[in-house]
């Protein structure tokens, strides 16, 4: 794994290298004058990304960026003053929303109708009829699993929670891996948006229409709950401990045969140069199993996107639009498709893609882009712990998500 | 010394933590007792690349920038924070006692509600980790002391290692080597001879460990201030002690600890404060799950993923001062008597 | 160890009570390897590949280092220090966390100083309340602080600058310096600023010509712990600072990942190794005065 970084790493440094050795050769991307300046996260993709904006520099344009992990505590503040800190902020669907709460971007029709000639209807985020936000790529979580140990236990990939409790107990069986299963439920974050996962599979809506009033205390909450304490008999002790990461590495280190961890990992598990390629060579990806018969697959998708402040003058909106434009045009996307699953035009899904594809394919739901989704998801982070230990019933855990969210919600003003 | 020249002394510095400590501070208590304006939401239909379009709600950001507008702070909520759900819990609390259940269960229940859990744990690290570092501090110093002078050097530079190294780091590196993996999770397999062992599976093994870390970080400080103490114990009460015939462990009973005893008072002063601000290591050992502190649920409540809760994270801060100023009064009110005396 | 328990032995010709002797050594010995073991492991295991440092296979990899030489020819690698230093730009933080450290640690002196020397000179009540107000202070938690500048910060535009962010933590850093070096002034006799004063000097003469010159131990220890606050800090750093400005310890989390991107985490080993050697040059350096320094200061307490 680590050679293997250290690879991309190097090869993304001469990337820069030679970006910036041929900037004075210079893309055009056609903007006379303004200033570009980008808030990320921080990951390869979007370095990527930030680097090709600053292809467009020039003496009349400049294009400065931040990356880093606390882009979405910077977001609100960074562009609630006039002028913006940042004229673009690349954002995901769960990081819109305080933006969009707080009326900090801006519509971006005129735009998209002058500059976004390669622009698909699947990348446009409409809010009320208007577009907010522009997509260019997808993430969520599927299925990785052991081709060699399924084929050995003659079994089917699994294409359901249900069957993957029964192939579990199969491969624990046959004895081949320290445990059958891992899934991403580190206490915290990545807990709550596996019952996310699960819950969206079940195909309920997770708050009252047109309120804030939560409305997972149901029995389609119960089922997922215990679907996903279930699946913990075929995992490893320390599950509560386990996040996408680290159980991209347990797979990858042959200790489990089956897992459902973010799309972002099928690079390194691919990898056939990585610390192991016999399981490289034997890995398979699938989509989220499904939950409950209706073939949803139990994932939420995320995208990730870009947004133009609000407050920052027209000329500057249009620079940063067309430098986004030249940042993620469709031959960007070709020659890096390896690096991400893209919503761009022109894009070929690589093996590694195989599985976010096949979520989308079949229905996954994107992860609610909702104004007070966030407080839930913390609330779920924090109170689904003890359930999951078996210290409290999935409805005593249910009912403590709704009283903490409620108080949360309330605080925020969401409810009264 | 005059007021002026107090003042002229000690200006730059005044300034320096009113603007940066004391008024975030006073907006931190401002906030504690607001609540946000109720947001105006809408539904409107909303379209994303997956699922096609659909009807959704939103904020109404113009109508509510409105609300806002009248009045910055939000909504007037007194100590409704403090009594909520998510802090003091009192309806729960009422509720828990006035329930027909056993202690124990009682206890259960109550120990469910995040704050109380954070303050259970808080509690007990501050009290096992406070001692037991300065005990160790304590007896690493009277060890070293010992030694001969050319060894000192070196001894003590290693003993500072553990305050040295960046505590998120540390307590990373420190997990790994705990894991059910690393060199020392192996150690204690084959030393319980329990192959399945790991911390990060068993609730109390977690919490010893996460106490053993803590002793190990707060050991080097106190280690630091005994040790140089001991150098100022004057030799002739020392021998005069030797001389009354008293042995070895009477002469530090009676000459060294009291000698150090105002050292103590300074360096527990300054632990038990650290110590109730524990965070890193339950980031750095992923002990969300068997350990909360109340810096962690501060910590929590602020990440952007979980929608920033700042009022709420304003409560538990204020509640942390709280419970450190109580727990240093009795340091408070013998500084005041010391200070009393001085002034006369 | 066992030679160490020679020289102890031989030193002391009293050999009364042996037994407490050994009983010493032994814990010193115990006390040096809980310390110094942790980082020795770090040390060594940073010039291996992630799969033998952090194995999942077997721990003993970490000291075969079977998979660094089969990725890189050797049982050593520098692999993490190249991919931090060169590839990542490590040193760049390090710049700024040079320019960060000495700053902080000179201002928050000389503010320590004069207001610490005034705290302990003066007798009067509020002197006693400014005391207990900046302990007050002390205990909020820095995230919670920090939360709170972001707004003001943007809209004074002097948000993600270096002199910001040394001023935040300066200011953080006060109450600390202020107890520390009030202690330290308590144990200097008044007669001392009091006769310079009689001889003509000012208030201000006195305390830079006649007890500052007395006090550098005590300003050196205290140093020390404000180096290391800003040499460590975190939660100021991660959010004060744009991305050029970045310090040494948000960029070595950056290298540890996220959900989105497993990071390199030898990356971060190299660094955080890296990161400990100008302190252990410091602290050798300044060996002497840290304990003699903590003496002076501590004797009154």
């Amino acid at each position: 794994m680590a050679i293997s970084m250290t690879k991309l790493a190097t090869r993304f440094a001469t990337g820069v290298v030679f970006a910036a050795s041929a900037m004075p050769a210079l893309a055009d991307c056609g903007i006379e004058a303004g200033s570009v300046r980008i808030l990320s996260n921080d990951f390869d993709a979007l370095r990527l990304i930030n680097e090709r904006a600053t292809e467009c520099a020039t003496d009349s344009v400049s294009v400065t960026f931040n990356q880093t992990q606390e882009h979405k505590s910077l977001q609100v503040p960074a562009l609630s003053i006039d002028p913006a800190e940042y004229t673009v902020a690349v954002i995901a669907n769960n990081s819109l929303p305080p933006l969009l709460n707080d009326g900090l971007v801006r519509p971006l029709d005129d735009l998209v109708e002058k500059y976004g000639q390669n622009l698909t209807e699947q990348q446009l985020i409409r809010i009320d009829g208007k577009v907010m936000a522009i997509a260019f790529m997808v993430n969520g979580q599927h299925l990785f699993y052991r081709k060699d140990l399924l084929e050995e236990a003659g079994l089917e990939v699994p294409t359901t929670y249900e069957e993957l409790l029964e192939a579990a107990a199969v491969l624990e069986e046959l004895g081949k891996t320290d445990y059958p299963y891992a899934a991403s439920v580190q206490a915290g974050w990545e807990l709550a948006e596996e019952f996310v996962n699960m819950y969206s599979a079940t195909g309920a809506d997770f708050f009252a229409p047109g309120s804030a009033e939560v409305a997972i205390n149901n029995e389609n909450g119960v089922a997922a709950l215990e679907m996903m304490k279930a699946l913990t008999e075929y995992q490893s002790p320390d599950y509560m401990s386990v996040g996408s990461s680290e159980a991209s590495k347990m797979f990858r280190s042959g200790e489990v045969a089956m897992t459902v961890i973010w799309a972002s990992q099928a690079g390194p598990v691919l990898d056939p140069e990585g610390d192991n390629p016999e399981i490289a060579a034997v890995a398979g990806l699938a989509a989220a199993p499904s939950f409950q018969g209706n073939g949803i697959p139990a994932a939420t998708l995320f995208w990730d996107g870009f947004a133009i402040s609000k407050n920052i003058s027209d000329e500057d909106a249009e620079a940063s639009f067309q430098a986004m434009m030249h940042a993620t045009a469709p031959e960007f996307a070709e020659e890096n498709s390896y690096i991400a699953a893209w919503l761009i035009k022109g894009y070929e899904p690589t093996p590694g893609a195989v599985g976010i594809m096949a979520d989308v394919a079949q229905g996954a739901r994107g992860y609610p882009t909702l104004p007070f989704m966030d407080l839930l998801h913390s609330a779920l982070g924090s109170e689904l712990a003890d359930f999951m230990q078996g210290n409290e019933s999935a409805e005593q855990a249910l009912a403590d998500i709704e009283a903490a969210y409620s108080a949360a919600a309330t605080e925020r003003g969401f409810l009264n | 010394m005059p007021h002026r020249t107090f003042l002229f002394f000690i200006l730059p510095s005044a300034v320096a933590m009113f603007l940066f400590i004391a008024l975030p501070i006073g907006s931190v208590i401002l906030q504690s007792l607001h609540v946000e304006h109720g947001q105006v939401l809408v539904e409107v239909e909303s379209c994303t690349p997956f699922g096609g379009c659909k009807t959704q709600t939103r904020v109404d950001a113009e109508a509510t920038a409105a609300l806002r507008a009248e009045a910055p702070l939000g909504r007037w909520n007194g100590l409704g924070t403090y009594m909520n759900r998510a802090h003091l819990a009192t309806a729960e609390l009422g509720e828990i006692f006035r329930s027909d259940t056993t202690l124990r269960e009682k206890f259960a229940q109550v120990y469910q509600l995040r704050f109380y859990r954070a303050l259970f744990f808080t509690l007990i690290y501050t009290f096992v980790v406070t001692p037991a570092g300065i005990i160790v501090g304590f007896w690493i110093a009277l060890a070293v002391n010992r030694l001969p002078q050319m060894l000192k050097g070196p001894v003590i530079f290693v003993s500072l290692l553990p305050m040295i190294i960046t505590p998120l780091i540390g307590s990373l590196v420190l997990y790994w080597m705990l894991n059910s993996r690393g060199i020392l999770g192996k150690a204690l397999q084959w030393l319980s001879g329990n192959p399945d062992l790991s911390i990060a599976a068993s609730g109390p093994l977690m919490w010893v460990s996460l106490i053993l870390y803590g002793i190990w970080i707060a050991a080097p400080f106190s280690f630091v201030v005994f040790y140089a103490g001991l150098q100022t114990v004057p030799d002739d009460t020392l021998e005069s002690a030797m001389i009354d015939g008293a042995n070895r462990w009477e002469r530090v009973r009676y000459v060294v600890i009291p000698h150090l005893m105002p050292l103590a008072t300074f360096v527990s002063l300054v632990q038990v404060m650290d110590n109730f601000r524990v965070l890193e290591p339950i980031v750095g050992f992923n002990a969300e799950a068997h350990a909360m502190s109340l810096s962690s649920i501060i910590y929590t409540d602020l990440q952007a993923e979980n929608g920033q809760l700042f009022g709420s994270a304003a409560a538990t801060s204020m509640l942390t001062i709280g419970f450190v100023v109580i727990l240093l009064s009795p340091v408070l009110v013998r500084t005041w008597r010391e200070f009393g005396k001085r002034a006369h | 160890m066992t030679t160490l328990h020679t020289d102890t032995a031989q030193s002391k010709p009293r050999q009364r009570i042996p037994l407490i002797s050994v009983v010493a050594v032994v814990f010193v010995a115990i006390w040096l390897v809980t310390a110094g073991f942790p980082f020795l492991w770090t040390a060594w295991g940073s010039f291996k590949v992630e799969a033998d440092f952090f194995s999942r296979i077997d721990w003993t990899f970490a000291l075969s280092g079977e998979n660094t030489t089969r990725q890189t020819g050797g049982p050593f690698t520098l692999g993490g220090y190249q991919g931090a230093w060169i590839d990542q730009a490590f040193w760049k933080a390090t710049l700024n966390t040079a320019i960060v450290t000495v700053f902080v640690t000179t201002l928050s002196l000389i503010l320590g100083t004069l207001g610490g020397y005034a705290l302990a000179r003066s007798g009067r009540r509020y002197a006693f309340w400014l005391l207990m107000v900046a302990l007050v202070f002390r205990a909020m938690p820095h995230i919670t602080l920090v939360s709170g500048y972001l707004m003001p910060f943007f809209e004074w535009n002097i948000w993600g600058t270096l002199p910001t962010t040394i001023i935040v933590l300066v200011a953080i850093n006060q109450p600390f310096t202020l107890w520390m070096l009030h202690s330290f002034f308590l144990s200097i006799p008044k007669d001392l600023d009091e006769s310079a004063m009689v001889d003509g000097c000012t208030r201000l003469q006195a305390f830079r010509l006649v007890i500052v010159p007395v006090m550098w131990p005590g300003i050196i220890t205290t140093g020390l712990f404000s180096f290391l606050l800003a040499y460590n800090d975190f939660a100021v750093g991660a959010m004060l600072l744009s991305q050029e400005n970045q310090t040494m310890i948000p960029k070595i989390t950056s290298f540890m990942g996220s959900i989105e991107q497993e990071g390199n985490i030898m990356f971060a080993v190299s660094a955080v190794v890296s990161a400990t050697v100008p302190l252990f040059l410091l602290v050798m350096f300044f060996q002497r005065q840290i304990v003699g320094g903590l003496t002076a200061g501590a004797v009154k307490g």
